[in-house]
């Protein structure tokens, strides 16, 4: 990164959090206050507050290693099964702190579900790939019906509905990843994470999975983790640009992209920074 | 040929290539050395398990019968007996084992009944009677005497035989020469004798499985279990560190060490229990199957637990992560997920780890094997012995022949290796191909 930047805006700035982003019109889904992240001595996120709206498509955007993908993972504890992983703060779900003591990691990963910035479908096939999450969480309902489902809203019940029982991983890479998102809507989730769901997809499979994303939130929560600032340009309702561990600005997408009111915003989406 | 026109590089790639050759050339020998090793060991093998060999008889199966002895009854074949050995000597087999179940062959009905009312009667009054196979073979050792004089290696036999058919003819006029594969059925299906023309390796095939199946089922599961725990559970601590370091110092202990580990704790301290008299059964100490299989499985766990952790390390974080993803607990991630995966990596390592435990000797010389036994295992308490061991027992005698059922018998040995390992191999190919 270029080190001389930080001298015209120091990192210990407040971050600039607009009002309307953090007040809304709607509820909010998640509400991260004050959340460090350390790995050992490293501290990779530096107290961060983020409110996250339902039904939106939140952004965060930041150079590699601002703890982005961190951050996103507080959102479902999947850093706890990292070793050596502390959280401080709060994140509040519904009113409740997920990571209050009484809370069962596992209860939080079922309503807050995620995918992953490489598609990972079970060595199984496509229909178990589907079914299980929604089967070990005592699903009552019609299997078939379920999976047949998931798969409509990934937008990949036409390419597999003949091939239900081949391997996950005979699929290309975009419809593994679609499958690894339908694996995540089977649980009928509240909130989708996603890092970086289409960085290692070409242009036509990245567009599916942005148009996707766009028909997922009229019923989803989505926080997006990505690189690429068209894309969160074009999908999201809301961006957040996180910078070594700290908030530099969180606004809506548009305000963002066209009147930062931080130089770095500006930097960085203009692509003066890295 | 495209020059090199950047006068900043020298590739000298020819030299380079030629290095690589060179190299390749040494790794291909490498194979080669190893191959010519292992034919030579198996034509060895293969060289002392079938040929020639010169039989002599006492008195000719043909004097005794006009058919051929295999043909005849029970009652004709008592007969010869009845007309061959000493009556004190029938005596003896009778008592041991008597031969019809309603009537006597050698012992007059009064003498039978006062031996049989003694406080100790000897056991032939209680058992059943003898098998028309089992009196065959009394005839055969002790009326016929057949011996070997003189055993040939199979290839002596091919190019050399019409010369030794010769010089035998001169030297033992009264014996035949016999082609024979030291490995038949007969061997198979018989058990420990002091004449090698008559042992058999029954008594140590089974041991050798009831050994190897125990130890599978005690190792197998505490194994998996470890390195399940170890990998999957236990956090970085100096505690689990310790742990995981003497486990791989552990898999590298000589293995006498844990014969005298087994003999120590086993054998000896536990020696009520593995003996079975807490069941009021079993043998008098506690050199049994079930200390041979607890000190095996001792020796085998290192090496399960390491190849299973290794293999459980190979599972990808991606699939961990997935399984959280969805809601999963650890152990539904475990056991859907990367127990599938890992498992035939963990196969493999279990493979490894049971061939080496069924050709091991030392451990189970010293927690008490027995080298001459002809009583086949009944139990988890029965006095054992097992293949490698029998192997030792007779390449370590004098008489030539002993060396051939040696080499018979560790062509079963490598058998029973390769069946079992096939169907390891098998199973672990199901576990692949349903990923």
């Amino acid at each position: 990164m270029v080190a001389n930047k930080t001298a015209e805006r120091p990192l210990t700035a407040k971050p600039v959090v607009s009002e309307r982003a953090s007040s809304g019109t709607g509820n909010l889904a998640l509400d991260a206050r004050d959340v460090h992240v350390f790995y050992g001595d490293f501290e990779a996120v530096k107290g961060i507050s983020l409110p996250v709206h339902e039904k939106e498509i939140t952004a965060l955007i930041g150079p590699s290693g601002c703890g982005k993908s961190t951050l996103l993972r507080c959102f479902n504890r999947m850093n706890d099964v990292v070793s050596g992983v502390r959280i401080e703060g709060q994140i509040l779900y519904k009113g409740q702190d997920i990571y209050a003591s009484q809370v069962d990691p596992v209860a939080v990963r079922r309503r807050i579900g995620m995918v992953f910035q490489k598609a990972n479908p079970f060595p199984k096939s496509i229909y178990k790939n589907v079914a299980w999450g929604a089967k070990i969480n005592g699903f009552k309902g019609d299997m078939d019906a379920l999976v047949e489902k998931s798969l409509r809203q990934a937008a990949l019940w036409d390419e597999v509905k003949d091939k239900l029982h081949q391997s996950g991983l005979s699929l290309s890479g975009g419809q593994q990843q679609r499958l690894c998102i339908a694996r995540t809507l089977a649980i009928e989730p509240d909130v989708i994470l996603m890092d970086e769901p289409a960085s290692a997809l070409d242009p036509i499979a990245t567009s599916k999975i942005e148009e996707l994303m766009l028909e997922l939130k009229e019923n989803y929560t989505i926080v997006v983790v990505t690189h690429n600032m068209q894309q969160a340009a074009r999908v999201s309702d809301r961006t957040a640009l996180l910078w070594l561990g700290e908030l530099v600005e969180y606004n809506d997408t548009q305000t963002i992209f066209t009147n930062p009111s931080q130089q770095k915003t500006e930097d960085y989406i203009t692509g003066r920074h890295g | 040929m495209i020059p090199e026109t950047n006068t900043n590089f020298n590739p000298r790639l020819a030299a380079r290539q030629r290095l690589g050759n060179i190299w390749q050339g040494v790794f291909l020998s490498s194979t080669i050395i190893a191959l010519i090793f292992l034919i030579v060991l198996m034509l060895n093998i293969i060289n002392s398990a079938f040929g020639l060999v010169v039989l002599e008889n006492s008195i000719a199966p043909s004097e005794l019968s006009e058919q051929p002895l295999e043909s005849l009854d029970k009652a004709a074949l008592v007969d010869i007996l009845i007309d061959n050995i000493s009556r004190n000597a029938g005596r003896k087999l009778e008592r041991d084992q008597r031969f019809f179940a309603d009537s006597l062959a050698f012992e007059g009905q009064d003498k039978w009944d006062e031996v049989c009312l003694r406080d100790e009667p000897p056991s032939g009054c209680s058992g059943a009677a003898r098998s028309t196979s089992d009196v065959l073979v009394l005839v055969y050792e002790r009326v016929v005497e057949q011996q070997v004089i003189e055993t040939y290696p199979l290839w002596q036999s091919l190019t050399q035989g019409n010369e030794i058919r010769a010089q035998v003819a001169e030297e033992f006029p009264t014996a035949t020469v016999e082609f024979w594969s030291w490995l038949d059925r007969n061997f198979i299906t018989s058990p420990m004798s002091s004449d090698a023309s008559l042992a058999g390796v029954r008594t140590a095939i089974l041991g050798s499985l009831w050994v190897i199946v125990l130890t599978i089922i005690i190792a197998f599961p505490i194994g998996v279990g470890a390195a399940i725990y170890l990998q999957e559970y236990a956090t970085d601590s100096v505690l689990s560190r310790i742990i995981q370091t003497n486990i791989d110092n552990l898999a590298g202990v000589p293995s006498i060490l844990y014969g005298m580990l087994g003999l120590a704790i086993f054998a000896r301290t536990l020696g009520y229990f593995t003996s079975g008299q807490f069941l009021g059964v079993g043998a008098e100490n506690g050199r049994t199957i079930i200390s041979a299989a607890l000190t095996m499985s001792l020796l085998i766990l290192p090496l399960i637990i390491i190849n299973a952790q290794e293999a459980l390390r190979a599972v990808p974080n991606s699939l961990r992560n997935a399984a959280y993803g969805v809601g999963a607990t650890r152990w539904q991630m475990i056991w859907s997920h990367v127990l599938p995966y890992a498992m035939p990596g963990i196969l493999t390592g279990t493979i490894l780890a049971v061939s080496r435990a069924i050709g091991e000797t030392a451990p189970l010389l010293v927690v008490g094997a027995a080298t001459f036994l002809t009583s086949d295992p009944t139990g988890l308490f029965s006095k054992f012995t097992v293949m490698p061991i029998q192997i030792f027992n007779w390449t370590s005698r004098p008489q030539a022949e002993f060396r051939n059922i040696a080499a018979a018998a560790i062509l079963v040995l490598l058998i029973i290796l390769l069946t079992l390992n096939t169907t390891a191999v098998l199973l672990r190919n199901r576990f692949s191909s349903r990923r």
